[in-house]
């Protein structure tokens, strides 16, 4: 705790509120927390930096009484907190919001914030009691919902507020948030921050958990950086940056992206007037667009989710087909609308969701390496699968995409992410595809991973590819994307090109900005 | 105590999985002859004499595995797919209609030719059953557990009416039975004056041709990625739709096959008794091989020797041979219970 008295007296903060000291946890050969001591002050946010695995997500679990540490104690308001017991936690004022909302879907509001404090049978006539309680946090931190409406009808944001609503009930003093933003849109997340520095201002002490470091920089006041379970890092965020912290992260320098001036080539993909509609509710999806995507360049949609971004990755992967308009992939019109034709033409596909439609997580990793082309040599021959030009295929691409596993045979579902991530590139981009559709090819990576995905993505451009590139963050789109579109709605932005990009301006196309005049219709 | 999921699973656990859950099934059938007043030892030495004890025991439980080994097939090879086949009884009785229909003399043709045409007909008719509920599951998302489970009680409804219609043996003397295969159509004994027939071989190969498909072949690949996760399938162009119908001809077939080998292997005619639940008990026999085609094999001998051992039992001890559907039962359940934990490992805290 070097770095502790130093900072303490630049902010003035509280008193101590939580304290741990030494704490140590093994699972098997593995150290997942290493002697790890902190101070959390009252008043203030501190981060809690790391990538997937450093064991940020194992101290919390001690700290609320999930595991019990090896060594080490955990005192909350100068009282030692009794080890593995979620309820003592509770009691002393600690309150956990999980990345994914512990929220029951078909209840209320109400019986979501009140579920579990009151005993079942006293809950009916509490009610009135709950209620009122509800609508003055609501009011004093700002946190708006309505008490009566069904969690299932609510936004991931709102449920959010649910969850913070649901430990300031308890009546939380500290409060700790689990990678709160990775589901959050960014105007979704701007309005948490704000509420974060409500609440650390009425005097209640936040864990910030994140491994992106631009809302590290933006919400906390301290930052302590985790490695391999060992804290190796404190800083006082206002005394360090981004790429300090990247650094002390991984623990190596990380470049940052270089994207090299590239002539622009033929058009590969090129859309004109698209327009999908659901087939059951017939609400349009995609209207109207149009979009060329050159060999050689990235093009980045940016836009708040579902604007229709997916429907256009459901289209050039083949699992959609446009009622009106016209695709044209290397300048031929495209008929037929398949995934199996979309391999054929030589599209990597990048998907949005690696457990979902991305791999298949029981099988094994030659087995999902192989999926989309199992049916051809050198994999198969008349129906028979050929395992050995499999498994040399498949040790290959764990080798040059260096995914850590046990072997080609491991189960794929064991995988972290960022290896299935790797795992999903070594299969699309093996065959130094022409066309790339990149949805969400970086969310929930930590930044090692992250910057390898870029790398990999930039390498394909270089070696002539199209990509489309899909993301919610603005910051990948403006490091990577020659030129960028907005979405909104289902319609496509004309595009803007690189360096010409202002953030605000970006921001208010994808509030709707600029769409009004185009189609007219459609006014945002 | 939680769950955790296990990084691999190892062989023996694979082996032991069964092996315990076989063995609880013992310990439960165990307390009931207590409370029923008799000795478990004395009564499974009695199932054991029964099923293995002597030549013909042995033969019998392995004539008896012949059906579930191809019901249990059936099974096995749907469920891998996550297609839900529980009408392996009315496939079954499809198979003996289209064996009685062909085999009773409409076709005089000589054994080489009829036996193969007979085999394929009524795998055909197995294979064509299964395919509309497949259909209606893969084109309107109709839930098949429902369809195929009802396929069973119309399947016997149907049988029934042939029994006392078109298919009415007239020598019969009003019994609802058909008439007898004609001998081109019967198989061969494997040992002579005994039970047991070709159908225990044909079963054995075609286990062992299901295990080929499934571990070399691309359509067993398919089945698997799509029994896993078929919106994973799809994405990567795997046609999950089509590769759902192949699923269901082969199981559809295999089930009609235990049909074809219960008339033409063993009874000689249709009769509405002709299945004792094989079609129900093949499920069980799927589950308790974890879905291994060669599993099944064991499965089917292990279900069908408590069946049989049962039998003799209850004439020799007096416990009432129900007790070998309660282990039967049981060992599903704990099997179910087993399987998880081949996947996950208990935790403390």
């Amino acid at each position: 705790m070097h770095a502790e008295s130093s900072s303490s007296a630049t902010h003035g903060p509280g008193e101590v509120v939580l304290r741990l000291a030494g704490i140590t946890k093994r699972f098997g050969p593995l150290l997942a927390n290493d002697a790890i001591s902190l101070d959390l002050h009252r008043g203030e946010v501190l981060a809690l930096l790391g990538e997937n695995g450093a064991g940020k997500t194992t101290l919390m679990n001690i700290l609320f009484g999930h595991y019990v540490a090896d060594a080490g104690e955990i005192s909350v308001f100068g009282q030692v907190l009794p080890p593995g017991s979620p309820k003592a936690a509770l009691a002393q004022g600690i309150g956990m919001v999980h990345q994914h909302f512990t929220l029951a879907d078909n209840l209320t509001v109400l019986d979501n914030v009140m579920l579990g404090t009151e005993p079942l049978w006293r809950a009916a006539s509490r009610r009135a009691e709950g209620r009122k309680k509800l609508a003055e946090l609501s009011e004093s931190f700002g946190l708006a919902v309505k008490p009566d409406a069904r969690v299932a009808d609510l936004s991931v944001g709102e449920r959010q507020r649910v969850e913070i609503l649901k430990a300031l009930y308890r009546d939380a003093r500290i409060l700790i948030l689990d990678e709160p933003t990775a589901v959050l849109t960014p105007q979704e997340t701007e309005a948490l921050f704000a509420t974060l520095q409500k609440l650390v201002a009425r005097g209640l002490a936040i864990i910030f958990i994140s491994h992106k470091l631009h809302e590290v920089m933006a919400v906390s006041r301290r930052v302590i950086v985790l490695r391999q379970g060992k804290l190796v890092a404190e800083r006082v965020t206002s005394t360090t940056d981004r790429h300090e912290l990247a650094e002390l992260m991984v623990g190596r320098p990380i470049p940052e992206p270089k994207v090299e001036p590239m002539p622009r080539g033929a058009a590969v993909l090129q859309l004109t007037g698209v327009g999908v509609d659901d087939p059951k509710s017939g609400r349009r999806l995609l209207q109207d667009a149009s979009l060329t995507l050159h060999g050689g360049e990235i093009v980045g949609i940016a836009g708040v989710s579902g604007n229709g971004q997916s429907t256009l990755a459901d289209l050039v992967s083949g699992m959609v087909k446009p009622g009106r308009g016209k695709v044209a992939l290397f300048g031929e019109e495209i008929h037929f609308f398949d995934p199996a034709i979309m391999v054929e033409y030589g599209i990597a596909r990048i998907p949005e969701d690696r457990h979902v439609q991305g791999l298949v997580g029981d099988l094994s990793l030659e087995e999902n390496l192989i999926s989309a082309r199992y049916r051809a040599a050198p994999f198969s021959k008349r129906g028979l699968i050929d395992w050995k030009s499999v498994r040399d295929f498949a040790n290959r691409v764990i080798a040059d995409y260096d995914v850590r596993c046990s072997g080609p045979q491991a189960t794929t579902r064991l995988l972290s992410g960022g290896n299935m991530q790797k795992l999903i590139l070594g299969r699309e981009m093996a065959e130094a595809p022409r066309v790339i559709l990149a949805n969400q090819p970086s969310r929930g990576l930590d930044i090692g991973a992250v910057a390898y995905v870029h790398r990999r993505l930039l390498e394909a451009r270089a070696a002539g590819a199209g990509i489309l590139l899909i993301s919610e963050d603005l910051d990948e789109l403006l490091a990577l994307a020659d030129r960028v579109v907005v979405m909104h709605r289902g319609r496509v932005s004309l595009p803007l090109t690189r360096g010409h990009i202002a953030i605000r301006e970006l921001g208010l196309m994808m509030a709707g900005h600029g769409f009004a005049e185009e189609g007219g219709s459609h006014a945002a | 105590m939680r769950l955790e999921p296990r990084t691999e699973t190892g062989i023996g656990l694979r082996l032991a999985a069964p092996i315990a859950a076989v063995a609880a099934s013992f310990l439960v059938a165990a307390l009931l002859v207590l409370i029923g007043g008799a000795s478990p030892f004395a009564v499974f030495a009695a199932v054991i004499k029964g099923a293995l004890g002597s030549q013909f025991a042995f033969l019998e439980t392995l004539t008896r595995a012949t059906p579930l080994i191809f019901t249990g097939l059936a099974a096995a090879i749907a469920f891998r797919a996550r297609l839900w086949n529980i009408g392996g009884e009315a496939q079954l009785y499809a198979g003996a209609i289209l064996t009685v229909m062909l085999g009773t003399g409409a076709l005089a043709l000589p054994a080489p030719v009829l036996f193969p045409l007979i085999l394929a007909a009524s795998a055909l008719a197995g294979a064509l059953l299964l395919l509309g509920p497949t259909i209606l599951k893969t084109r309107f998302g109709v839930d098949e557990v429902v369809t195929t489970l009802l396929l069973n009680f119309i399947m016997v409804l149907v049988v029934s009416m042939l029994l006392d219609g078109p298919l009415k043996d007239p020598m019969g003397l009003g019994w609802p039975q058909s008439k007898k295969v004609i001998a081109e159509a019967i198989w061969p004994k494997l040992v002579q004056g005994k039970r047991l027939h070709l159908g225990f071989l044909i079963a054995i190969l075609a286990a062992l041709a299901v295990w080929f498909v499934n571990a070399r072949t691309t359509f067993g690949y398919e089945m698997r990625a799509v029994g896993f996760n078929p919106r994973a399938a799809r994405f990567a162009g795997i046609p999950v739709n089509w590769v759902m119908a192949k699923t269901a001809l082969l199981s559809g077939g295999l089930a009609a096959l235990a049909g074809v080998s219960e008339v033409a292997g063993l009874k000689g005619n249709l009769t509405l008794d002709l299945s004792p639940g094989f079609g129900y008990t093949g499920i069980v026999v799927a589950m308790l091989a974890a879905l291994h085609p060669v599993g099944v094999i064991a499965a089917a001998i292990f279900v069908a020797a408590m069946f049989v051992g049962a039998d003799a039992m209850s004439r020799t001890v007096g416990v009432p041979n129900y007790i070998a559907n309660v282990m039967v039962a049981t060992a599903l359940l704990t099997m179910v219970a087993a399987m998880l934990f081949t996947r996950f490992r208990l935790r403390r805290g």
